[in-house]
């Protein structure tokens, strides 16, 4: 029998927004409150502009023992609804009802002192994170093997390298030993093997009958630690399911702006000139088939066709891809295919770029097309006609869960080899 | 905070109105976290300077240099025994006093990124902080007996009551350093006002002078008026600073060495008063404001 371990009734955080100093100077709050007593008998509360919800309305509950992410672009709410739960601040509206010890990881190492050495910080920040004295003790050699540390455990940890300090830092809080856990984004540091590391330790964590709340921005991550997702969207609850419908919806974004395709009917009112017109955009699969969302290990193509009104003319299409960052990954022009130099007769015409797999990095793009004839001389430029989604499926990523923050993610080869084995630097 | 007897403890978080109490449970149980950062305020105290805890003993030992040839050389100050004891006596609870105020009111701004992270009671931040100066004074102590034996002063039995007269500079100084804390997450005017409430405090306490020199005469009322009990050695003593010093210079000079060294009690009422006054007012200042710690930190 497995009861709720966290329930959420109608959870609310109000902010208000700009000039939070000033709101709350002595003067304005005598002012206020001269204000209320000459307005008591009027109904209705102040409504002010500068207040802001964070996150209204939220309810849902967490069964004991399972693993819940909870996803959502930057803004949605994710990180006020987990410092509620965390009771670093309190609630405007609503109640948290949690059974069982909390302890939450919002950002390793917190409360760690540069001053002290690793076997200090050890103790401290143990404490910090709620272990009592005795506990630490018993995990103490556990958490120095985790780490890796063992050589340094008397160095001040300002002379670790962010590597090292790191490891100590997620070790000490991966061996807290809570009921419930809150866990926000601390796979986005270390190194590859490291992460490989927490990653495991936090599914067995999960494994081991613990309530853990997840919040990250890696899906890959999210869908191997999680049964279950929560997304939240403008402080709302949006969507609450099984992790992987929750987030293929998290990734399919909203899809009334993101339809994979886009169509202009009548010629006389499609974007162009009195040469070209353009009719058709789309995104296909390496199926062929009409798709918005693609696996970042497969090829995909971008199809424009377009209509030439005005015989004899030779004529392309330019297609531009950008990020999420408004970076513009690329561009291509139709300029290597067999039409290129041929003149055209009006008519109808498809033109289609192949990208390859492994190529974009994951996310969403837009895509911007040009029609243009003769000497590259522009008809029509058309910006963000489609959206479509890059999914990181594990491509190219190996065993790093980390986050790739670059525009492409080429697939390169590398090759490693040992130069010398001699010892350069002696360490104590 | 409702706690079940069952196996795991239901706790319930909503947002709390009207005064908030102390939840002395709940420090209970963090009482060890409390011990941690006091032991981590004192380790980092001296971290990576030359002379280490040393310094303990270099500050307060100039400093009396520097006030006995002032006030014996320069300014003769009308009070029997030696000048250095008077001064030391009035320094050290000054100083503890005064090192604990300023880390205390810092306290919390100081560990936002702890507060913006993770949930304990908040108010074990300003206590540890406060308490850090303890080594300081403890050490300032052992010199305060190696002087006592140059000027061939007796330990009296009355040194036993110096960790109450101790206790009673650590309450005030805890309790300013809430108020000052919680206020200084709002307004960072406070990280101004405390360096000059400490060189102030210097002239407005007895530190270089006795209270008895500093008010006039024990038995003087204020005016004309006013009730023979209302005298200016009274309103002086309201300093919860002042109790401490002259406890201190009580239980080591002791009124056989000087007749102004006896305690006087509606003065040392006053200062405890004060203090307890400013130490509940403190907490619970403190404890209504830690909410949104987190939210302006």
């Amino acid at each position: 029998m497995s009861r709720p371990a966290i329930s959420i009734h109608d959870l609310g955080k109000l902010y208000k927004l700009g000039g939070t100093l000033r709101h709350d100077t002595l003067r304005d709050k005598i002012a206020d409150g001269v204000n209320a007593l000459l307005r008591r008998g009027t109904a209705g509360e102040k409504k002010d502009e500068r207040d802001f919800w964070a996150l209204r309305h939220v309810s849902f509950e967490v069964e004991e023992g399972t693993a819940v992410a909870l996803i959502g672009r930057n803004g949605a709410g994710k990180s006020t609804l987990l410092k509620l739960l965390s009771q670093i601040t309190e609630p405007t509206e609503g109640e948290v009802r949690l059974r069982g010890r909390v302890a939450s990881l919002l950002e390793v190492g917190t409360g760690f002192h540069p001053e002290l050495s690793g076997r200090e910080n050890i103790m401290l920040n143990g404490a910090i994170l709620g272990m009592t004295r005795r506990e630490i003790k018993s995990k103490f050699d556990e958490i120095v093997a985790f780490a890796e540390v063992e050589r340094f455990l008397d160095t001040p940890v300002k002379r670790y390298s962010s590597g090292m300090y790191v490891r100590l830092a997620f070790a000490v809080a991966a061996h807290l030993e809570p009921e419930i856990l809150l866990i926000d984004e601390v796979l986005a540091v270390g190194d590859a093997a490291f992460q490989k590391k927490c990653l495991g330790k936090m599914n067995s964590v999960a494994r081991d009958g613990r309530t853990v709340i997840f919040v990250s921005h890696n899906m890959v991550a999210v869908r191997n630690l999680c049964q279950r997702a929560v997304m939240l969207e403008g402080g709302g609850l949006a969507v609450d399911g099984e992790v992987n419908d929750v987030v293929s919806r998290y990734l399919g974004g909203d899809q009334h702006d993101d339809r994979p395709e886009r169509v202009w009917e009548d010629p006389a009112r499609a974007p162009g000139d009195r040469t070209l017109r353009l009719h058709r955009v789309c995104v296909y699969d390496k199926d062929g088939r009409i798709d918005g969302d693609i696996r970042i290990e497969e090829p995909f193509r971008i199809a424009i066709e377009y209509w030439v009104t005005r015989a004899g003319i030779r004529a392309g299409a330019t297609a531009h891809v950008w990020n999420e960052d408004s970076t513009l990954v690329f561009s291509s022009i139709s300029n290597n295919d067999e039409w290129h130099t041929k003149i055209k007769p009006e008519g109808l015409y498809r033109t289609w770029v192949n990208v390859p797999g492994n190529f974009l990095n994951a996310g969403r793009h837009s895509v911007s097309v040009e029609l243009w004839k003769e000497n590259y001389d522009r008809s029509t430029r058309e910006d963000e006609v489609l959206h479509f989604h890059v999914n990181d499926t594990g491509g190219v990523r190996g065993d790093f869960m980390g986050k790739f923050r670059c525009a492409t993610r080429p697939d390169f080869q590398w090759e490693t080899q040992c130069l010398s084995e001699e010892k350069v630097i002696a360490w104590r | 905070m409702a706690e079940t007897a069952t196996q795991f403890k239901e706790r319930i978080i909503k947002p709390r109105r009207g005064l908030i109490g102390i939840d002395y449970a709940e420090l209970w149980r963090y009482r060890e976290l409390f011990g941690f950062l006091t032991w981590r305020d004192i380790m980092v105290r001296y971290k990576q300077t030359a002379i280490g805890i040393a310094w303990a003993v270099v500050q307060p030992l100039l400093t009396v240099i520097v006030f006995t040839w002032i006030f014996s050389r320069i300014v003769k100050v009308d009070v029997k025994g030696p000048y250095a004891i008077i001064a030391f006596a009035g320094l050290l609870p000054w100083s503890f006093f005064s090192s604990a105020l300023q880390a205390g009111s810092q306290s919390v701004v100081m560990s936002s990124q702890m507060i913006s992270k993770i949930y304990f009671p908040r108010l074990i931040i300003p206590a540890s902080a406060t308490l850090s100066g303890l080594v300081d004074f403890l050490i300032s102590m052992l010199m305060m007996m190696v002087l006592m034996v140059h000027y061939d002063v007796a330990f009296g039995a009355r040194m036993l009551a110096l960790p109450l007269f101790f206790l009673m500079a650590f309450a005030s100084a805890f309790g300013a350093s809430l108020w000052l804390a919680a206020l200084n997450v709002k307004y960072r005017d406070i990280k101004h006002i405390v360096p000059f409430i400490i060189r102030i405090g210097i002239f407005v306490c007895p530190v270089m002078l006795t209270s008895g020199q500093m008010a006039g005469h024990a038995t003087r009322a204020v005016a004309a008026w006013a009730p023979g009990w209302l005298t200016w050695r009274l309103v002086f003593s309201l300093n919860p600073v002042v109790g401490p010093i002259d406890g201190f210079r009580w239980a080591i000079l002791g009124p056989q060495v000087d007749p102004q060294f006896a305690i006087f009690w509606p003065g040392m009422l006053a200062s405890l008063f004060v203090t307890v006054a400013l130490l509940v007012s403190g907490a619970y200042y403190f404890r209504q404001f830690e909410r949104s710690f987190a939210d302006v930190i």
